[in-house]
């Protein structure tokens, strides 16, 4: 009876989780598909803890150890995303998918403990325990990378030979995995531990050389890691909540990455291996174009905006950085009240992550109808009078479009120099994550206003207040 | 040969399932829109902390002699449950945003 019941607590677990990704992949139904799967892995987890029984029909114990974890790691867990800024929140995301990815190794570690006879074991058993081991070591190391990276505590980093040390180290792992569950040798237990150095240094070096414009790529493709890891423990202990959450999860994800890439226009592959952003290429092309900008004072841009027609606005990371987003919707505010129409132009990878500034300017109350994408946006440009981009910079420079040998080049873009006038906003003439010059900054229509995003909007707002 | 098709045979429920369930995952989330891109890789994010059922599993199980096994496992489950919280939480924050105003 306890232990049918278990099996229904896997089933409604499984079953959430497909209706709640579902849900989660539209606007109007996400949150409460978010909360559908969360019950139902609540469920599943308390299920386990009072229901499960091993093949001997043996209950768990240490249950002080149990709810004790799952206290602490419940209260660090809400404490951190409730405080999380909204502009750091997608390295929380790489960070709790670490978590998840060393709670996956964790769980190879001891069950590969607990075999006392290597050789009685089967080899399907012990190549599980390996891949999840590998895979799951490879994401946790591989997160926090990425979260170090998207934080700023770790710089872009690579060396001659990098990736060939890489595909040595998968090998070396990989082989050396095979070979254990091959031999079965009596070093076995020490010899897992050099598997799990391995994988890490693995994960460590798989991120390192990646630009951090292209972490969330990354972040996509580990969190699928991630999932395929748990799957394994769920051919382990024959567990199909965990086999069906984890290889949903390993499928979506793959999917997702894809998805990501496309957005930007490129492969997954010259994601992972051409590492751009720094080197000669960019230095080549920041070279050869060294125009003359010119600035516009904080008056002036107020009176262009303030008798404009229609402004469009294109945010983009300096506004993240400067948590500029409600500075934003005050102007955005006082410009319709002077009978100005005001959208915003979002490009499918604007800021840190896909979806990131809708999340940042939703937190702000501007209104999800006055965000247009990409596409609608190009074809409202011609008809704009002023497009102000705040801190944006790649995802408008026009050499996506004109220079082959840019590492953008065909990336989509927002075409911001088909409206009448554009000011930007930027800290300095430095180039944007990529590390390539922008020419849109050097054409006649195009007026720069230094400074930070959000002392430069508060600005902005008194010039017009006292027009 | 044999053993292959002897494998395929033994396991064939969970062999199964995998090949459907990659399937359901590429189905589901095909139509996203670029806008919930960040929100769905969290959600799914907190979806595969269902590894925390396994931490469960191995902390229970757990002789209470063996130290090691005992604080690893405990870590596990530490770390399971950061994955799972941290993560519907984060997600629902993110989709907070998203309320419709007028």
């Amino acid at each position: 009876m306890e232990l049918n019941i278990l099996t229904l607590c896997y089933l409604i677990g499984s079953v959430t989780f497909i209706v709640g990704l579902k849900m989660l992949s539209n606007p109007a139904t996400a949150r409460k598909g978010n909360w559908i799967a969360a019950v139902g892995m609540g469920v599943a987890i308390v299920g386990t803890i009072f229901l499960y029984r091993d093949d001997e029909g043996a209950r768990l114990h240490n249950y002080a150890w149990i709810f004790g974890g799952i206290a602490i790691g419940a209260l660090i867990g809400t404490l951190a995303a409730k405080k999380v800024k909204m502009t750091a929140m997608p390295e929380m995301v790489s960070m709790f998918n670490g978590m998840g990815g060393a709670c996956a190794a964790l769980i190879s570690l001891i069950e590969f403990g607990h075999i006392h006879d290597i050789s009685a074991e089967p080899v399907g058993k012990l190549s599980i325990i390996f891949a999840g081991l590998v895979i799951g070591s490879v994401s946790f190391a591989g997160s926090m990378i990425a979260w170090g990276k998207l934080n700023g505590k770790v710089k872009d980093f690579d060396f001659p030979g990098q990736h060939m040390l890489n595909n040595i180290l998968l090998l070396a792992a990989i082989g050396l995995s095979s070979w254990i569950i091959a031999t079965e040798p009596a070093s076995a237990p020490q010899l897992i531990y050099a598997v799990l150095g391995m994988a890490l240094l693995y994960g460590v070096f798989f991120v390192l050389p990646i630009g951090g414009a292209d972490m969330p790529v990354v972040i996509s493709l580990l969190n699928s890691f991630t999932g395929i890891a748990a799957a394994c423990g769920g051919f382990l202990y024959n567990n199909k909540v965990m086999l069906t959450g984890g290889i949903l999860v390993g499928a979506a994800g793959t999917l997702l990455t894809i998805l990501m890439c496309r957005a930007m226009n490129r492969s997954l592959m010259n994601v992972l291996i051409g590492s751009f952003g720094g080197g000669n290429k960019a230095a080549a092309a920041g070279a050869k174009q060294q125009g003359s900008y010119k600035e516009i004072s904080l008056s002036d841009a107020a009176v262009v905006m303030a008798y404009a027609n229609k402004v469009f606005i294109v945010p983009g990371y300096g506004l993240a950085v400067a948590q500029a987003q409600h500075a934003c919707h005050e102007l955005e505010k006082l410009l319709e009240a002077k009978g100005v129409e005001v959208k915003y132009a979002i490009h499918p990878v604007a800021g840190r992550m896909p979806g990131h500034m809708n999340v940042l300017l939703a937190e702000a109350d501007v209104s999800y109808d006055k965000l247009e994408e990409m596409e609608t946006a190009n074809e409202q440009f011609e008809s704009t009078d002023v497009v102000l981009i705040l801190g944006a910079n790649d995802v408008v420079n026009p050499a996506a479009k004109t220079d082959p040998s840019s590492p953008i080049y065909g990336m989509p873009i927002l075409d911001v120099e088909l409206a009448k006038a554009v000011i930007v906003n930027k800290r300095s003439m430095k180039p944007g994550y990529a590390g390539i010059e922008n020419d849109l900054f050097f054409q006649k229509k195009t007026s720069m206003l230094f400074g930070d995003a959000k002392k430069v909007l508060q600005d902005l707002a008194t010039e017009i207040k006292s027009l | 040969m044999e053993s292959i098709l002897n494998f395929i045979t033994q396991y064939q429920e969970v062999i199964y399932i995998v090949i459907l369930m990659i399937f359901v995952g590429i189905e589901v989330i095909g139509h996203v829109p670029s806008v919930l891109h960040t929100p769905l890789m969290s959600g799914a994010n907190a979806i595969h902390g269902v590894v925390i059922i396994g931490a469960i599993i191995v902390m229970g199980k757990a002789e209470e002699s063996n130290y090691l096994a005992l604080i690893l496992g405990f870590l596990a489950v530490v770390l399971g449950t950061l994955n799972v919280v941290g993560g519907f939480v984060v997600t629902d924050r993110m989709l907070e945003m998203f309320k419709k105003k007028k």
